[in-house]
């Protein structure tokens, strides 16, 4: 007989549980594709910022990768730096410095992300802050002065790292409020002071249409997130395009959603899958805390301009909350009985 | 318009499968051929849902095709029949792939195939009581083919005070691969008819609803000519967009008629009873000829080197079928009875075909299954949950031995299809932790 088994050994045929045919669908595609989505918004720091700049972006990566490499060999696990989750982490790490960010302060941030935040509370799917982003905020609170100082744009200019540093569109506002220290079509393209990757809006919603694209997120955090700080904004200065009466054009509800991180934030960070609620609605809640959050850290905290990172951080604490209520009911699940409370209290 | 003038509804979650298309056309143009009884047939006592039938021949005994060999007490429960006439090699226990060893009984086929004297054809079975035509249907042993095996007399048995308003055929076939329903309907499609149009009998059912995926244009079409010509009132095609589990009975009564079965209930509690395709055939053949449930479609196919679809006697062995059509390639390395979706991987080629299986893929390298690696939250299973189910947090409740909380995540109500292990990113084992916790909770949870 023929058909007994592959090399004629009985018994040596594969078993596994069903299903037995699976998609395409793998956690390195989907983190190649993330990395893809921040090229521009990379590439545009780098060209606004000078070729220097790149140095910021190799560090937080090299860290990233190094750390998660070497944390997993220690510590006996299994080394799944294969996977380009730190990879992303180390992009997105680099996305939140400033183009100035010392070689340590970007290696630091690289060994907090990854040991503090996800290695240690269990590695890839376990943490319960966006790693990057909680990194990024502990730099900041650490070492303010190299965090907040960032440069001028030098779009084109090739040369080395201008060490004038110089206030970012939000921190401008409160100095001079008479007047947008920039024009909405340079914050939307990213010809201003800024973090690596927040500057150009534009390249970060090319990224952004390419996860959506690829199907990796869904609209619902980005549009909930970036949609309730433009209204919020917009009905405290009561006006979307200029100053309207607050008399400040800073404080506009466009101008206040293209500045500092919010796009970054709302597209490549507070999607993150890990610390993100699952259900649509969920997402929406997660999307519109944040954008609430930043409209009140922003508005309401003269000494504290940019919310975005904290903003994110406090929805990210509410997310295994936020996924118990937002449980979608199940197919066919009935809505629950009204329950008899006044016999009981009759009782 | 496919449908006129019906609303076109689409169950939660799914998913078209890859290579769905492919892996059907490997066989969806094979014929169904009738494939000679082999001279030993191992034939387990149970092959359906409910109570196990008690042996009612002995070793040594005689045998005539069509005969019971196993008699039924239990309500819930279908008799076997002699699918051979021969004689009894031995009563033993059989390992069935779900891992269960069931009493069969080895029969030595004699070729001659003889039919036993009770089977005896009815003329008009239209002129029966519903009760009688179910007694009938009871007696032939008549089984779910499309995997569940519950036995179709007690399903056509309407409990006391539900009706059921609509019988719905289910001639899906979601699953890639297999086709043996799609040949059934072509070419059989006036028995396919008949069976349908007696079991509205029994039901006192209004309608009769065939759903089919559009990817069979040809059955549906062959259907919808048979209605024609022989202008039957009621009696119409659904048909469906393609799309994984659509051949689950709640998913493909939302499918075809809007209706929800509530969670926990039955469908004939909203008025439907689903019967696969195959089954209704067998009904129309039971009920006119009186001959038994002894053998249906069968499809072999993957990596075979001649994938057919044969009309297999129950108890035919897995490794005669692989043989007839020309033996496996040799970068086989799965087995798999049934779908490749829900099917059983199988550690041997030498079982028997029992009334609930419909097919055996064989499968290569290129469908090896990956490692699993960690869960990165990405929503993907809850997503494709026909059920809508929180796949990610029973998947770890149940490696956390947390069956309460798997419990109030609605585990039980999981149909197992596969559809969140299929999308899974992180290939995780999301179905198998269901299926861990299906079994767990009833032991353990109050």
């Amino acid at each position: 007989m023929q058909s007994i088994s592959p090399g004629g050994v009985p018994g040596n045929w594969n078993a596994s549980p069903s299903p037995h045919i699976r998609s395409g669908a793998t956690t390195r595609g989907l983190m190649r594709d993330v990395c893809v989505a921040l090229t521009p918004a990379l590439a545009c720091g780098v060209y606004f910022f000078g070729w220097q700049s790149l140095r910021v972006v190799i560090a937080c990566v090299v860290s990233s990768v190094a750390s998660e490499y070497v944390y997993q060999k220690l510590a006996k696990r299994a080394v799944r730096v294969n996977d380009l989750s730190a990879l992303v982490t180390g992009l997105l790490l680099a996305c939140g410095l400033p183009p100035t960010a010392p070689w340590w302060l970007c290696a630091m941030g690289g060994v907090t992300a990854i040991v503090l935040i996800k290695q240690i509370f269990g590695g890839l799917g376990q943490n319960f802050f966006n790693p990057a982003l909680g990194a990024r905020t502990i730099l900041m609170i650490s070492w303010a002065t190299f965090m907040t100082a960032s440069m001028a744009a030098q779009p084109g200019v090739m040369t080395g790292v201008d060490t004038v540093s110089i206030a970012t569109p939000l921190a401008m506002k409160y100095a001079d409020a008479a007047q947008a220290p920039f024009s909405i079509g340079r914050l939307f393209l990213g010809d201003v002071p800024g973090m690596m990757g927040e500057t150009s809006k534009l390249a970060l919603l090319i990224g952004l249409a390419y996860l959506l694209a690829r199907r990796v997120i869904t609209w619902h955090i980005p549009v909930s997130f970036i949609g309730t700080a433009l209204i919020l904004f917009a009905i405290k200065s009561g006006s979307i395009i200029d100053g309207g009466a607050a008399g400040s054009p800073t404080q506009s509800g466009l101008y206040q959603i293209l500045s500092g991180g919010l796009f970054l934030g709302a597209i490549f960070m507070a999607t993150d899958y890990v610390t993100s609620p699952i259900h649509p609605w969920g997402k929406i809640v997660m999307g519109a805390g944040c954008g609430l959050i930043l409209f009140v850290i922003r508005a309401y905290n003269p000494a504290y301009p940019e919310g975005c990172s904290f903003a994110i951080l406090l929805m990210n604490l509410v997310t295994p909350l936020i996924n118990r209520v937002f449980r979608p009911k199940m197919f066919g699940e009935q809505p629950a009985p009204a329950k008899p409370k006044e016999a009981k209290a009759s009782a | 318009m496919s449908n006129p003038g019906a609303r076109e509804y689409r169950f939660p979650g799914g998913f078209h499968p890859r290579d769905c298309e492919r892996t059907k056309a490997l066989t969806s143009s094979a014929p169904l051929t009738p494939f000679a009884p082999s001279e030993r047939l191992i034939l387990p006592l149970s092959q359906h849902i409910g109570a196990p039938g008690e042996p009612l021949v002995k070793k040594g005994d005689s045998l005539a095709l069509g005969q019971v060999v196993a008699s039924i007490k239990a309500y819930v429960s279908a008799p076997v029949h002699s699918s051979v006439s021969g004689t009894v090699v031995d009563i033993a226990p059989c390992m069935l792939p779900s891992g269960v060893a069931v009493p069969s009984i080895i029969i030595q086929n004699d070729y001659e195939d003889r039919w036993d004297p009770s089977v005896t054809p009815d003329p008009a079975p239209e002129s029966r009581t519903p009760a009688q035509l179910r007694e009938r249907i009871r007696a032939g042993g008549l089984v779910g083919m499309g995997g569940a095996a519950f036995p179709t007399a007690v399903k056509l048995n309407v409990p006391e005070g539900q009706a059921a308003d609509t019988l719905l055929i289910n001639g899906v076939e979601c699953e890639p691969y297999l086709t043996c329903d799609h040949r059934s309907m072509l070419e059989r499609t006036d028995e396919l008819l008949d069976g349908a149009i007696l079991t509205r009998v029994i039901l006192g059912a209004k309608r009769v609803i065939f759903g089919i995926e559009n990817n069979k244009p040809d059955a549906i079409k062959s259907i919808r000519d048979a209605i024609q010509r022989a202008n039957i009132p009621d009696c119409t095609v659904a048909e469906l967009p393609v799309r994984y589990p659509q051949g689950g009975e709640k998913q493909l009564i939302y499918a075809a008629t809007g209706r929800k079965v509530p969670i926990g209930a039955l469908p004939v509690t909203i008025g439907v009873v689903v019967l696969n395709v195959a089954t209704t055939i067998q009904v129309s053949v039971t009920l006119r000829t009186g001959k038994p449930f002894v053998e249906r479609a069968f499809t072999v196919t993957g990596r075979v080197r001649e994938p057919k679809n044969l009309v297999v006697r129950l108890g035919t062995l897995v490794s005669d079928l692989v043989d007839a059509c020309g033996g496996l390639e040799p970068d086989a390395v799965k087995l798999v009875l049934g779908g490749p979706m829900m099917g059983v991987a199988l550690s041997r080629l030498q079982i028997p075909v029992t009334k609930g299986s419909s097919g055996i893929i064989a499968l290569g390298l290129e469908d090896d299954i990956p490692d699993e690696s960690p869960c990165i939250h990405c929503g993907r299973c809850t997503r494709a949950c026909p059920m809508k189910l929180q796949t990610t947090m029973i998947d770890m409740y149940v490696r956390k031995r947390r069956y309460e909380a798997a419990k109030a995540s609605g585990v039980m109500n999981c149909i197992e299809c596969g559809a969140c292990t299929y999308v899974c990113p992180a290939k995780r084992q999301l179905t198998q932790m269901c299926r861990v916790g299906k079994r767990m909770v009833p032991l353990l949870v109050k």
